[in-house]
């Protein structure tokens, strides 16, 4: 319409981080934070290395589930040709860059697969020892250390490669100015995202759910990808906040973009509530002993006050908060509500693998903070270094205009 | 017909605009020149003309909040009724008030409901059905599901006056501008 009031010449210092600015240093500061962490992990180990090793687990489920979920969303945007997005599109690229960092940071877990995963018991498969388990013996095809490892690997390259990929061709276009970049990016953004949902899928079925292998659920990957893709939004809006407050992307993110980001995470607050509600139904519903077990675990006894807080918390309380739309046009609402969402996340990420080292009961420790601050610090780390590198925004992407120019009715 | 409280023997004015842009800055001046009882017509959906026109956010999500809150109660209480009290049945080995259940037909009973009240909310808020309308005596008008953009002030409104506003109208850039029976 012609009462674009946007003018289409960006100011530079609103696109760029500024040479003093204090996000400048996120990389040294994350990076020092991360490998100080992980050093106090491993030395907060000590005499449980099992729980440890699962404290470690939940942090990289976590971290990695942001660029997960920031890759879905890039994906989308490219194979949807979407518009209004593009503002806040290069924030979740840099989420995607630092993918390749889990090649390194999930050694620790493929080199100790028989202190975390029970499957991984030779006696199981023995018919003479009393520990003798059927279901061990029909999974093994599937559930052995060399293929699981295989398969672990084939998922980080796979993930790294992707995030890499639309990372460096999309800052590449900053240069360039080349539309042919977003024409071809479209088109791989379709081949990409059906190997992110298998990756994914079957990432989330390996790492989390065969903790308890007699356990099975097949909407498990669903269940993992809207938690991923919720708190990739989250992170998106709280670094949009963060950088809006520092003086950036002035007059470029707007209340509109807000209000958008706020609509996907309420979207996504019920998609995930309905896919969490759909597996326990089901498990509910048939009743069969191998399954129940793992709900059993958490819904009696010491976990379930963890359970309700995830039903409150993940569900109840932001569907309520994110309804209105005023709450979701205000920075400060808004922010509170990612805030809330990304510690539920964690909570979630908790919820599904510490009840394998702990089913007496929660067991919140330091260990698990210095987890989730060296696996986060490297990965932020990685972020910083490619906010600074390039513009926070795609500036020579062919439909720019129209995400400044955007607007909700 | 109640005409006691017109300030004319007309039911309003009609103003015609060439193109939606025009139609849009002569929304923002009818806007700003304090008239309340008016109406932009137009054969499509003009992005951004809700602010030009100055409306308030509607009442419509209230309704579809209390439709859709009072279909999930509905459904839960009937389901309770039903399974727990009226007539218990074991199923499958569960109690009697298994509220996981119930969580499905309340659900979509809560969407039921909240669609059912945002279609009849927006029709009543809207007064609709409304088959005939006084603009129609207008041959213009006919133009407006096709080519034509319209702006019609009820001579209801305070500031109506028909000579002024139709000069108004013409100086808010209307093509043309008639005063509708």
């Amino acid at each position: 319409m012609s009462h674009g009031h946007h003018s289409m010449e960006l100011k530079p210092e609103a696109i760029r981080l500024a040479e003093n600015s204090t996000w400048r240093k996120l990389p040294m500061i994350a990076g020092i934070i991360g490998l100080a962490s992980l050093a106090a992990t491993m030395g907060l180990a000590g005499d449980d290395p099992k729980g440890a090793l699962l404290s470690y687990l939940t942090a990289l489920m976590f971290v990695i589930s942001i660029g997960v979920g920031a890759s879905f969303f890039v994906t989308i945007q490219f194979l949807t040709r979407a518009g209004w997005s593009v503002v806040v599109r290069r924030l979740m690229e840099n989420l995607m860059a630092p993918l390749f960092l889990f090649i390194v940071l999930f050694i620790p877990i493929l080199l100790n697969l028989d202190v975390i995963y029970k499957w991984t018991n030779p006696e199981l498969q023995n018919p003479d020892s009393p520990y003798f388990d059927y279901l061990a013996v029909v999974k093994a095809p599937y559930l052995n250390e060399s293929f699981f490892t295989g398969r672990s690997i084939f998922y980080l390259v796979a993930l790294a490669a992707i995030g890499w990929f639309f990372y460096s061709r999309s800052t590449g276009q900053d240069e360039s100015g080349d539309k042919e970049v977003t024409r071809k990016l479209q088109f791989l953004s379709a081949p990409a995202i059906m190997i992110l949902a298998l990756v994914s899928t079957f990432a989330a079925v390996d790492w989390v759910m065969t903790l308890d292998f007699h356990w099975f659920s097949t909407i498990f990957g669903v269940y993992w990808f809207a938690g991923s893709f919720l708190v990739a939004l989250c992170t998106t809006i709280l670094l949009v906040l963060g950088l809006k407050k520092s003086g950036l992307l002035d007059g470029v993110v707007t209340v509109e973009h807000y209000h958008d980001l706020g609509k996907l995470t309420f979207g996504f607050v019920v998609f995930w509530t309905y896919i969490a509600f759909s597996q326990y139904f089901l498990i509910w519903y048939a009743n069969i002993p191998e399954t129940t077990m793992w709900f059993g675990l958490r819904l009696d006894g010491t976990w379930s006050g963890a359970s309700v807080l995830l039903a409150l918390g993940h569900f109840v309380i932001p569907f309520a908060f994110l309804m209105p739309r005023t709450l979701k046009r205000i920075p400060l609402t808004l922010g509170i509500a990612a805030a809330w969402l990304v510690f539920m996340h964690y909570l979630d990420m908790y919820w599904l693998i510490m009840p394998t080292a702990h089913p007496e009961g929660p067991q919140p420790g330091l260990i698990d903070l210095t987890a989730l601050l060296g696996v986060g610090g490297l990965y932020f780390a990685v972020f910083g270094w490619a906010l600074g590198r390039r513009a926070l925004i795609p500036e020579k992407d062919p439909r720019l205009p129209e995400s400044l120019a955007f607007e909700n009715f | 017909m109640a005409n006691e409280n017109r300030n004319s023997a007309h039911w309003g004015a009609l103003a015609q605009f060439a193109t939606p842009a025009d139609l849009y800055h002569a929304c923002e001046k009818v806007r700003d020149a304090g008239f309340s009882k008016w109406d932009a017509h137009t054969p499509f959906p003009v992005h951004g003309l809700d602010k030009a026109m100055g409306m308030q956010q509607s009442k419509l999500p209230w309704i579809v909040l209390g439709a859709g809150l009072t279909g999930a109660a509905l459904a839960f209480w009937m389901q309770t009724w039903m399974s727990a009290i009226a007539y218990p049945l074991i199923i499958s080995g569960k109690p009697y008030w298994s509220w996981q259940a119930f969580i499905p037909i309340t659900f979509e009973l809560g969407i039921l409901f909240a669609a059912f009240g945002a279609v009849f909310g927006m029709m009543a808020l809207n007064r609709l059905p409304m088959l005939w309308h006084p603009l129609f005596r207008s041959r213009r008008f006919e133009r407006v599901t096709d080519d034509a953009f319209f702006i019609s002030i009820e001579s209801t409104d305070p500031k109506f006056d028909a000579r002024a506003t139709l000069e108004l109208l013409t100086e808010f850039g209307a093509t043309h501008v008639e005063l509708v029976e």
